[in-house]
């Protein structure tokens, strides 16, 4: 069977303009560098990374919203362009996005009920008005929203409130896709798990399926059935949530998993601090790209750049890994 | 702007310094601050003029084409004359009042029309230019560059002599006065939208182009673009009526503002009135509207110019 | 500045291309050009030649093209009144033109800078309010209204003034000051908002602040630099110096362009009014080419870099 998504080797790079000299200088800047993975019918890839590592580029690529530089998307096996034609139009109704931030999402000089509304107008124009009304009612209850709020200007809700608009909006024609870029960083912690929990209650009742994005590694862990850790527009990880966050074998991950405050943990394990910022993406350094940071980097990672290797359904970019000593962990499991 | 408050009207005793009349005091003040009172003015002249616009037929005393040649180059009322004409007749006896009246609803139209019509013309370019941007967008600029570059009023008088001149030609020639400001606001104005979310986020529901601009980034941009207008319906009726004036624009026997003054010039030592009551409504109308436009822009818009 | 220079009269030219491409379109819109350009009452065998000339018989860009050549040629059809050539009639117009204009501008400078100059330094001052009222009303009172209003005045009450008429320099005085009147409104309107905008900028602030007199500031820093924008402004008003004209000269039967135009128009003596519009449209282009290379000249960048380095 194949894949709901297919996504190979994808990339997107973009010129930029660097002030340098006389005249500057024209660079590319490798925001997604060759990423590929696929998501089943139903099931959740929850994307992590840095900032700017390149989540939003890569959800943006999968939808289509973006020109590839390189690489193909495939959705339900039709490839996914970004040429905004009737067809594109249409391929929207089986998927959506979920953006950080609900409050630009939304026209603020529409009542969200009929925002919510909107996709039954673009997509089912012959629908009547009391049905959609009713439908949109529903999708209110079903994100939450009580009904006095329906005539409600965006700006007149709370940041959850509104993230809780715009999902009722993405999911109002039943998506097979769902991308969810960051949807709860810009809400107040306390919303935060509320907000996720209903992600996830939706999900199981409609059962989409879903890119999942985001900095934090607790949140893509409760979200994800398979997770990708993203370094410099590169998949340097990819597994079971649990493999990968509980014995993370790229140094990368290591670090970030390391990095989480958890008290059980505390005490167990080193923390692992990363030294210096990540370099940009416009001069990725050669060979394996986080080898100017890598606590145990060697001479052979400054020029052979690491393949993606999977072993057992947990994929890892690091010559030290996949040189034996990772296999041996494994085999430990 | 901020309105003194006279000291003479402080309360002269601390025992009337009581709140009520201390708020109702400051009450009085922030409605002049919410609304001044030469915008008052100028909103009350305003709906004089549309009352007037709407009502002509039956407001004017008089045909406006009626000759009554017993009753020629009577005085205004307050300058000798009677009731029977407050406004004074002119040399072939007709009631300058009821002209008056005719001619300001004529010119009112025109100028109306006509803005509607550089509204959507520039509203249109603007959006055309903004949403397909390179080539596209590079030739609307430069038509408006072009058309900012000429002075509108030679252009129309060459319009005019090429074409003659009618009613309706004349009503669109002046519908694409001011376009080209109207579409270098709206293309901006979409362009920063596009870059919102809230443009990007109806796309990506599978919204059409048309869709978006009409429904979403139209209305949100709508406040700033009725200052605009707002501010070049003056212009066009100091146009339409220069035009008029000049004999070029509405012919007679269709009257409008311009046109009673350019016949009213040839009264200027024996009936002045005749031309003044023309030039009375031009000057306070577009005054008024100017003030409304200028404050409604410093409320709404300041970054507009 | 070389490019910047080859820029602009790229720009330039393209716009005199488009005003010229604009009056063969509406020649074309308007009728066989023949009979507009030498008039119904032309011999036949003039329209045989014309037609031969100008090669109607070829595909419109032909046409087009021979249009072009004829118009850079000064091939500019007869005027319809006397049969003169069209150019000719326009060209003896123009020293009255200028007779009124350019005086008019220098009252339009001479009212309008310091006004505007003056009520941006006194901001929100009743000077400030007093200006800017009568700057709206220079925007609101038609230059019809205006010049009438002063020849009731000056020549109907007083009599000091001829209402109409060009025979003496007095006749030349209330055009020149409605013109004058109009036109300062609008510079001391444009002069007030540059001001204000320069003397927001930090430059001003640091220099006032450094202990530098503000007169100084204002002299040596301020207006300097808002003199750039208003220099637009003034290119403009120079561009458009005829069409400024065509309303006043009409009002006091001042035989310049501007009088003739209208007089074209209402007869559509197509030749002349050709010739007017291509003269405007030329103006229009020289003057902001003109503004375009002083730009480059008083770039407002060194002036900044000159103020920070001489403090
Ligand atoms: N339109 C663009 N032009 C140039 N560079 C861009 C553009 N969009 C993104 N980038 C660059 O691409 C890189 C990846 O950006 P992206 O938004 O995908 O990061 P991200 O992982 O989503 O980060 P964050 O967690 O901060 O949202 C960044 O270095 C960014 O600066
Ligand atoms: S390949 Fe080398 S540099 Fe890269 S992560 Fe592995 S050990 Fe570190
Ligand atoms: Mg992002």
């Amino acid at each position: 069977m194949s894949a709901l998504l297919q996504v190979k080797d994808l990339k997107r790079h973009y010129e930029v303009h660097i002030p340098e000299g006389l005249f500057g200088r024209k660079a590319s800047l490798k925001a997604v560098d060759g990423v590929s993975f696929a998501i089943e019918k139903g099931r959740t890839l929850g994307l992590v990374g840095e900032s700017g590592c390149g989540k939003s580029t890569t959800a943006k690529l999968v939808l289509g919203l973006i020109p590839a530089t390189a690489g193909t998307v495939e959705f339900a096996g039709t490839r996914v362009t970004a040429r905004h034609d009737a067809q594109w139009r249409a391929m929207r109704r089986r998927m959506q996005m979920i953006y950080q931030d609900p409050l630009g999402a939304l026209d603020r000089r529409l009542p969200v009920i009929t925002q919510i509304a909107e996709p039954f107008e673009i997509h089912h124009p012959e629908m009547p008005a009391a049905e959609r009304t009713e439908r949109s009612a529903l999708l209110m209850e079903s994100v939450g929203l009580r009904p006095d709020m329906a005539m409600r200007y965006p700006h007149e809700l709370s940041g959850g409130q509104r993230q809780r608009v715009v999902i009722a909006r993405a999911l109002a024609l039943d998506p097979d896709l769902l991308v969810c870029d960051e949807p709860v960083s810009a809400l107040d912690v306390s919303i935060q798990a509320q907000v996720l929990n209903l992600l996830d209650d939706l999900r199981e009742r409609t059962g989409f399926a879903a890119l999942f994005i985001s900095h934090d590694l607790k949140v893509v862990r409760q979200m994800s059935d398979q997770v990708a850790v993203m370094y410099l527009g590169r998949i340097v990880e990819s597994g079971l949530p649990e493999e990968v966050f509980r014995h993370p074998q790229h140094p990368y991950t290591k670090a970030l998993v390391s990095a989480i405050p958890t008290p059980a943990r505390r005490g167990k394990r080193e923390r692992i601090v990363l030294e210096g910022d990540p370099p940009s993406p416009v001069d990725v350094p050669s060979g394996c790209s986080f080898h100017t940071r890598c606590p145990i980097a060697q001479a052979s990672c400054r020029t052979v750049a690491p393949q993606l290797i999977e072993s057992g359904g947990h994929a890892v970019a690091c010559h030290l890994v996949n040189a034996g000593a990772a296999p041996a962990v494994q085999a430990a499991e | 702007m901020t309105i003194d408050t006279t000291p003479g009207l402080e309360p002269a005793s601390p025992a009337h310094a009581s709140g009520s009349v201390f708020t109702s005091k400051s009450r009085v003040g922030a409605f002049f601050e919410a609304w001044p009172p030469l915008v008052l003015i100028a909103l009350f002249w305003i709906g004089l003029i549309a009352v007037v616009v709407v009502g002509a037929k039956w407001i004017a005393p008089y045909d406006f084409m009626a000759l009554d040649l017993r009753a020629r180059l009577i005085p205004p009322v307050f300058m000798g004359g009677s009731w029977l004409h407050p406004l004074g007749t002119d040399e072939l006896g007709r009631d300058v009042l009821s002209r008056l009246i005719v001619s300001i609803r004529i010119s009112m139209v025109i100028a109306f029309l006509s803005t509607l019509i550089a509204a959507i013309v520039g509203v249109s370019l603007g959006f055309l230019a903004a949403y397909f941007r390179g080539r596209v967008e590079q030739v609307i600029l430069m038509l408006i560059d072009a058309q900012a570059a000429m002075p509108f009023m030679i252009i129309a008088l060459a319009v005019l002599a090429f074409l003659g001149s009618s009613l309706f030609l004349f009503t669109v020639l002046m519908g694409f006065y001011g376009w080209e400001r109207i579409a270098r606001i709206s293309r901006g104005l979409a362009i920063s939208a596009n870059e919102r979310g809230y443009a990007t986020a109806v796309r990506d529901l599978g919204a059409t182009p048309f869709r978006i601009y009409s429904r979403h980034i139209l209305p949100n941009i709508a406040s700033t673009l009725i200052v605009s207008l707002t501010l070049n319906f003056p212009e066009v009726i100091l146009l339409e009526s220069g035009l008029s004036f000049l004999g070029l624009g509405v012919q007679p026997p269709m009257t409008s503002l311009g046109n009673m003054v350019g016949y009213g010039r040839d009264y200027i030592q024996s009936a002045p009135w005749i031309m003044l009551a023309p030039s009375a409504a031009i000057v306070v109308t577009t005054l008024s509207i100017s003030i409304l436009g200028d404050w409604m822009r410093d409320k709404f818009d300041p970054t507009l110019d | 500045m070389v490019q910047y220079l080859l820029m602009k009269i790229f720009r330039a030219l393209v716009t005199v291309t488009l005003i010229v491409s604009a009056a063969f379109v509406v020649l074309r819109l308007s009728g066989d050009p023949a009979i507009i350009i030498l008039g119904p009452e032309a011999p036949p065998e003039a329209f045989e030649a014309f037609r031969r000339n100008w090669g109607l018989d070829q595909p419109i860009w032909v046409q087009y093209f021979k249009y072009f050549a004829a118009v850079f040629q000064g091939d500019l059809g007869n005027s319809m009144r006397d049969g003169r050539s069209a150019l000719v009639v326009v060209g003896e117009r123009i020293p009255l033109t200028l007779a009124i204009t350019l005086p008019a501008l220098f009252i339009k400078l001479a009212i309008g800078l310091p006004a505007g100059v003056m009520a941006a330094l006194y901001r929100n001052t009743w000077v400030d309010r007093l200006i800017m009222m009568l700057s709206v009303a220079g925007f609101t009172v038609p230059s019809f209204v205006l010049g009438l209003v002063l020849a009731m005045i000056f020549a109907v009450w007083l009599g000091w003034l001829p209402s109409g008429g060009s025979d003496t320099w007095a006749h030349a005085v209330l055009p020149t000051v409605t013109m004058g009147l109009v036109g300062a409104a609008v510079i001391a309107r444009f002069t007030r908002s540059a001001m204000l905008e320069v003397l927001g900028q930090p430059y001003i602030r640091t220099a006032s602040a450094k202990g530098l007199l503000w007169r100084d500031v204002v002299r040596s820093h301020a207006l300097p630099n808002a003199a750039i924008p208003t220099l637009t402004i003034i290119g403009f008003l120079v561009g458009s110096l005829v069409a400024g004209a065509v309303v006043v000269e009409s009002v006091f039967s001042w035989p310049g362009v501007g009088r003739l135009l209208v007089n074209a128009v209402a007869n559509r003596d197509l030749a002349v009014v050709q010739v007017i519009l291509l003269l405007v449209g030329l103006t229009m282009v020289g003057a902001n080419l003109a503004v375009d290379i002083l730009y480059g000249i008083v770039d407002p960048r060194l002036r900044i870099k000159r103020l920070q380095a001489g403090s």
